[in-house]
């Protein structure tokens, strides 16, 4: 059952949505139910994920794998590790969140708008549960027509070319990667014998740092462009503001962590030298800062609440790249954090719109003021959602930045103090756009008649609204979960971290005790690694400091519940 | 039987002899009509004619397939008529493809024509004409064979396209297609003659012989090589050849549509990797930046030329050009893969463009052409079936996973890389991201605008089977491809 468990979540969106196929189009209510009932199931059969995951286990788990085209070398092969099992986790409640959302605000072909919805649920699972290349491209492309729908359907006005902008834009990166992969691909076979398309295959590949960089750049334009990284980030206001709010909510909360997620389990692992490269971090951490002032200072000049909250992405998927090229624990983990915090936060500012547009059908913030006044309730919840976004300690979003900080001061002091001015004009804008559209006395008539949250609005919120809170006040599960499998990547991209680190008596307490998660980490590189580069492994050329490391590594971890415990 | 035409010689044009008998036999009996059948404008009877010839065909294939498999009865390879043809699984595969296209638009002429008011016999007989000559084309080895095969496609389509005689735009795109074809056709009887020039010899093999003893800028072999491509490239609608095409897809009815763009394409294709791929071959060196320069202007034009049509056919037919342009990048990577490629590439188009043009055929009603971009307005609404069908062979077309589309474009692509081409591949693969814009045009009409018309689709089971047939193979092979894939490498191995 449990090999198979992935297979059911992939798949139970998919069955949702056979089964939509046959209810007749005329009855709305029957429709509704079932796909709430479907996405909330989706969530369901995901759950057992979190408490049936071994924390700290290296490796990939409730990996299932098939032979599905021999001839090419393409399996399917799916795994989660820690950072795949949070992204999963996201995508199911945020599909159940989006859903539940567009009770009321949608009303026209309703059966096409949930099946939309139930597709894209199933290839945003499959991107971050595959572990084959081949696999994650179809799951990578499939989602991008059922949002090119939501957005070319449902959405606003300028809704045609957003649609067809998303579209051409993610492709155009898309197949520019694909050729990356075809690239690795055929690598593989000239020094193995064989195509295989599978991820720990292609790790054993020995590169030269010239093709690792070409490479890496042509991951990069279709990662960068999904994410959006400046200057790629032209597509994301346009979609955004014409999407619908669970479109948006879903585009927020989970498609942009596509691209976060492919630096992560492609770009860094599969081309360690070209990742370590001065010229290519430099330029990525300079992309990064840059989007995250840029996007800030956009947003203060947004007259449209959406796009502002949509420029705030760009910022704030900003503080996710540079965390992951600062390529240290602390960037790396954080990075993955921010991830799911930007799921949450912005995601809850996304349905807050969508509230309000529901309300008045329009998005000006000059529209707005005193609304504290009518809508109690609603303030409450949007004053949680934009400090939870701008980062207040005790919620989920100090938690991501700071963590990220650290490491990119680790890594370079001047980025991290051009990224703090983005944590300072993150708070800058969102309270100002609080305090526009919610105090003071309401200055618009029409706005005096609003009706408060109902409980299903309420009930959108609320899972929202406690895992921020959770996150906030107790991370260390979360780091717990991500120790192994960052670890992992530092270990790949900088062989030898953790033995510096631990010999030069590092600071670094929340991850020290990774260190014997590296004597897993080595013993598991032996197995993907050939040639030359398992003599760059520490344990192997200084011995000396690899077990002190190692010591040092077992006595933090008799003082942490880490891994080991299994 | 005598030595001139001895059994092997039978068997090795078998399935062509029952497309031309099933074909004669159409036009007798169709000049009898009143005879036969008491004068009743029935064609059934016409459609069924095709069918049995479809099976008898498909049967030849199955036994030179067994026979082949079996490694022959002497361990020697199926030829005939003195080594002018030779049937190999190269030519079965082809052949394959060209039944299922022949068969399909049969299928869904029938009420294409009734409603176009010009159903006569020899339209079905012209097809099987067509296809028969197809078959030279893909299994002759000797130039006047191969010259005979394409004109007998050639013609049959030249009379195809005219075929809604009342129709002036019919006529003039059968007139542009014929006097351009004719002129092709000369250059490459021109390239012909100067081959046989050099080799004293019509056989393929004998020719190879002769250009690889000579240098590849030998100014007669480049004399040899532009010249046939010129006829060559003309058939494959590749720039700057393809002028005919547009107007030659949007004239004809648009069954022929199909068929021209889906056989023709095929068949001229296995004659095009035939000639490069032997006689040609060891003038790679002087052939491969010419191809690449063509590929690369054919895809440019193609993908540009179709994002402003407002006529579906006229889109599709500059879509096709730049289809045969990523076909054409397979021929200059030129390793396995990229043959292997075109095969695949040559296999899902089949379906997918027979899918996307019978979804335009529905759409043809009484007073209503149906293959205006207008005339896809609010499909959804009409016609959800149809709506979602076409949408799966535009994806297909723009080579979006998991349709069958993207593995040819896969293959190429991948062909490309492992022979270093990076250039080319970036160019194919941005090209892909271009023609979503223009395929996806229709999508918005179908999808996101009101319909102008209410009614919804009236089709005959001949058109929703066939293009059923077409919209599960285009998925089915895009998400379980391996025997397809399997089949077309077989068709590799010589």
């Amino acid at each position: 059952m449990d090999q198979h468990l992935l297979t059911i979540v992939l798949a139970a969106p998919l069955a949702g949505l056979l089964v939509l196929l046959f209810l007749p189009s005329k009855s709305k209510s029957l429709i509704r139910v079932w796909a709430n009932i479907a996405s909330l199931a989706g969530f369901a059969v995901s759950l057992p994920l979190v408490w049936k995951f071994h924390v700290g286990a290296p490796g990939f788990q409730f990996v299932e794998r098939a032979d599905w085209i021999p001839s090419l070398g393409a399996h399917y092969l799916v795994g989660i590790d820690g950072i795949s099992l949070l992204l999963v986790m996201l995508t199911t409640l945020m599909g159940f969140v989006a859903t539940l959302c567009s009770w009321s605000g949608v009303n026209d072909r309703l059966k096409e708008y949930y099946a939309m919805f139930l597709l894209l649920q199933t290839g945003m699972i499959g991107v971050f549960i595959s572990l084959d290349f081949f696999l994650f491209y179809i799951f990578w492309e499939l989602v991008l027509v059922p949002m090119y729908f939501i957005i070319g359907v449902w959405g606003g006005p300028r809704k045609l070319y957003a649609a067809i902008k998303f579209f051409l834009y993610t492709l155009a990166g898309s197949v520019l990667m694909l050729l990356g992969i075809l690239t690795l691909y055929f690598q593989h076979y000239s020094q193995f014998g064989f195509y295989t398309f599978e991820i720990s295959q292609l790790m054993k590949l020995q590169l030269p740092l010239g093709v690792q960089q070409w490479v890496f750049w042509a991951f990069f334009l279709g990662f960068a462009i999904k994410v959006p990284m400046f200057p790629f980030h032209t597509w994301l206001p346009d979609a955004h503001v014409e999407a619908p709010t669970a479109g948006s909510v879903i585009l927020a909360a989970v498609l942009l962590k596509m691209g976060t997620y492919g630096f992560l389990r492609f770009s860094l692992p599969l081309l360690p030298q070209a990742s370590m490269d001065q010229t290519i971090v430099r330029v990525l951490a300079a992309l990064s800062i840059v989007g995250i002032v840029y996007g800030a200072l956009v947003s203060l000049m947004q007259k449209d609440w959406k796009k502002l909250v949509a420029y705030s992405s760009v910022s704030h998927l900003g503080f996710c790249t540079l965390g992951i090229f600062s390529l240290n624990p602390n960037g790396i983990a954080g990075s993955v954090l921010q991830q799911i915090n930007h799921g949450i936060s912005t995601g809850m500012l996304f349905l807050v719109i969508g509230v309000i547009y529901e309300r008045r059908h329009t998005r000006e913030i000059a529209e707005y003021g005193g609304l504290a006044h009518v809508m109690p309730r609603f303030a409450k919840i949007f004053a949680f959602a934009m400090l939870s976004s701008a980062g207040l300690p005790l919620l989920n979003g100090f938690v991501g930045e700071f963590t990220i900080l650290q490491g990119a001061f680790e890594a370079n002091r001047i980025w991290a103090v051009f990224a703090v001015t983005g944590v300072i004009l993150g708070a800058a804008y969102l309270l100002w756009l609080y305090q526009r559209t919610m105090l003071g006395q309401v200055t618009n008539p029409k706005n005096l008649g609003l009706p408060d949250l109902n409980f299903r609005e309420c009930a959108v919120f609320a899972p929202l609204v406690v895992w921020a809170i959770w996150i906030g006040v107790y991370p260390k599960p979360y780091f717990d979960l991500l120790r192994q499998p960052v670890t992992e990547i530092v270990e790949r991209v900088k062989p030898g971290y953790f033995a510096q680190a631990a010999a030069v008596g590092g600071t670094d307490d929340r991850f020290l005790s990774s260190v014997t998660a590296r004597g897993r980490a080595d013993a598991r590189l032996d197995r993907l690694t050939i040639g030359p580069q398992v003599a760059n492994l520490p344990h192997k050329t200084g011995t000396s400091v690899g077990t002190s490391a190692g010591v040092a590594g077992r006595s933090a971890c008799s003082t942490l519940p880490c891994g080991g415990a299994r | 039987m005598s030595t001139f035409y001895t059994a092997t010689d039978h068997f090795s044009i078998l399935p062509a002899i029952m497309l031309a008998l099933f074909g004669c036999s159409i036009l007798l009996f169709d000049a009898f009509d009143a005879f036969f059948f008491g004068g009743a404008r029935q064609r059934r009877w016409q459609l069924l004619f095709v069918v049995m010839a479809e099976i008898g065909a498909g049967v030849g294939l199955v036994k030179q397939t067994l026979y082949l498999a079996a490694g022959g009865p002497n361990g020697l390879p199926l030829d005939g008529f003195h080594g002018t043809i030779l049937v190999n699984h190269f030519s079965i595969f082809f052949n394959w493809i060209f039944l299922v296209a022949a068969l399909i638009v049969a299928v869904v002429s029938y009420q294409y024509l009734e409603t176009a008011g010009e159903h006569h016999g020899e339209y079905y007989g012209l097809i099987l004409f067509a296809q028969c000559g197809m078959y030279f084309l893909a299994t002759g080895t000797d130039l006047i064979t191969l010259f005979i095969g394409l004109e007998l496609m050639a013609l049959s389509f030249y009379v195809m396209v005219g075929f809604l005689r009342t129709e002036q735009r019919s006529n003039e795109a059968a007139m542009k297609y014929l006097l351009l074809g004719a002129f092709s056709t000369g250059f490459l009887a021109y390239g012909f003659s100067v081959l046989y020039g050099i080799a004293g010899s019509t056989k393929l093999s004998e020719i190879a012989a002769a250009v690889a003893e000579r240098s590849p800028w030998d100014p007669v072999v480049i004399l040899a090589l532009v010249t046939a491509s010129v006829g060559l490239l003309f058939k494959i609608s590749a720039v700057p050849f393809h002028m005919w095409a547009p107007d030659a897809y949007e004239g004809a009815p648009t069954t022929v549509t199909a068929y021209l763009s889906v056989g023709s394409t095929a068949a001229s294709m296995a004659f095009l990797l035939r000639m490069f791929m032997g006689p040609l071959v060891s003038a790679r060196a002087a052939w491969e930046p010419l191809l690449a320069v063509v590929a690369v202007m054919t895809l440019t034009l193609g993908n540009l030329a179709a994002i402003n049509q407002t006529n579906i056919k006229r889109l599709l037919a500059y879509s096709s050009i730049s289809h045969a342009g990523y076909m054409l990048l397979g021929l200059v990577a030129g390793n396995d893969t990229g043959i292997n490629g075109i095969l695949v590439y040559l296999l899902v188009y089949t379906f997918m463009n027979l899918g996307a043009f019978i979804v335009i055929i529905a759409l043809r009603r009484q007073n209503i052409i149906g293959e205006d971009l207008d005339d896809f307005a609010g499909l959804m609404h009409r016609s959800p079936g149809y709506a979602v069908l076409m949408l799966v062979f535009l994806l297909s077309l723009a080579g979006i996973p998991p349709t069958a589309g993207f593995l040819g474009k896969y293959y190429i692509f991948l062909a490309l890389v492992q022979t270093g081409h990076y250039g080319l591949a970036v160019i194919g693969v941005l090209y892909a991201a271009v023609a979503i814009y223009y395929y996806f045009k229709i999508v918005r009409s179908m999808f996101m605008r009101d319909e102008e018309q209410a009614a919804p689709l009236a089709t005959s089971t001949g058109v929703r089977l066939a293009v059923t047939v077409a919209g599960a193979l285009t998925l089915g092979i895009g998400i379980y491809p391996e025997p397809f894939i399997r089949f077309a490498g077989a068709a590799l191995v010589r």
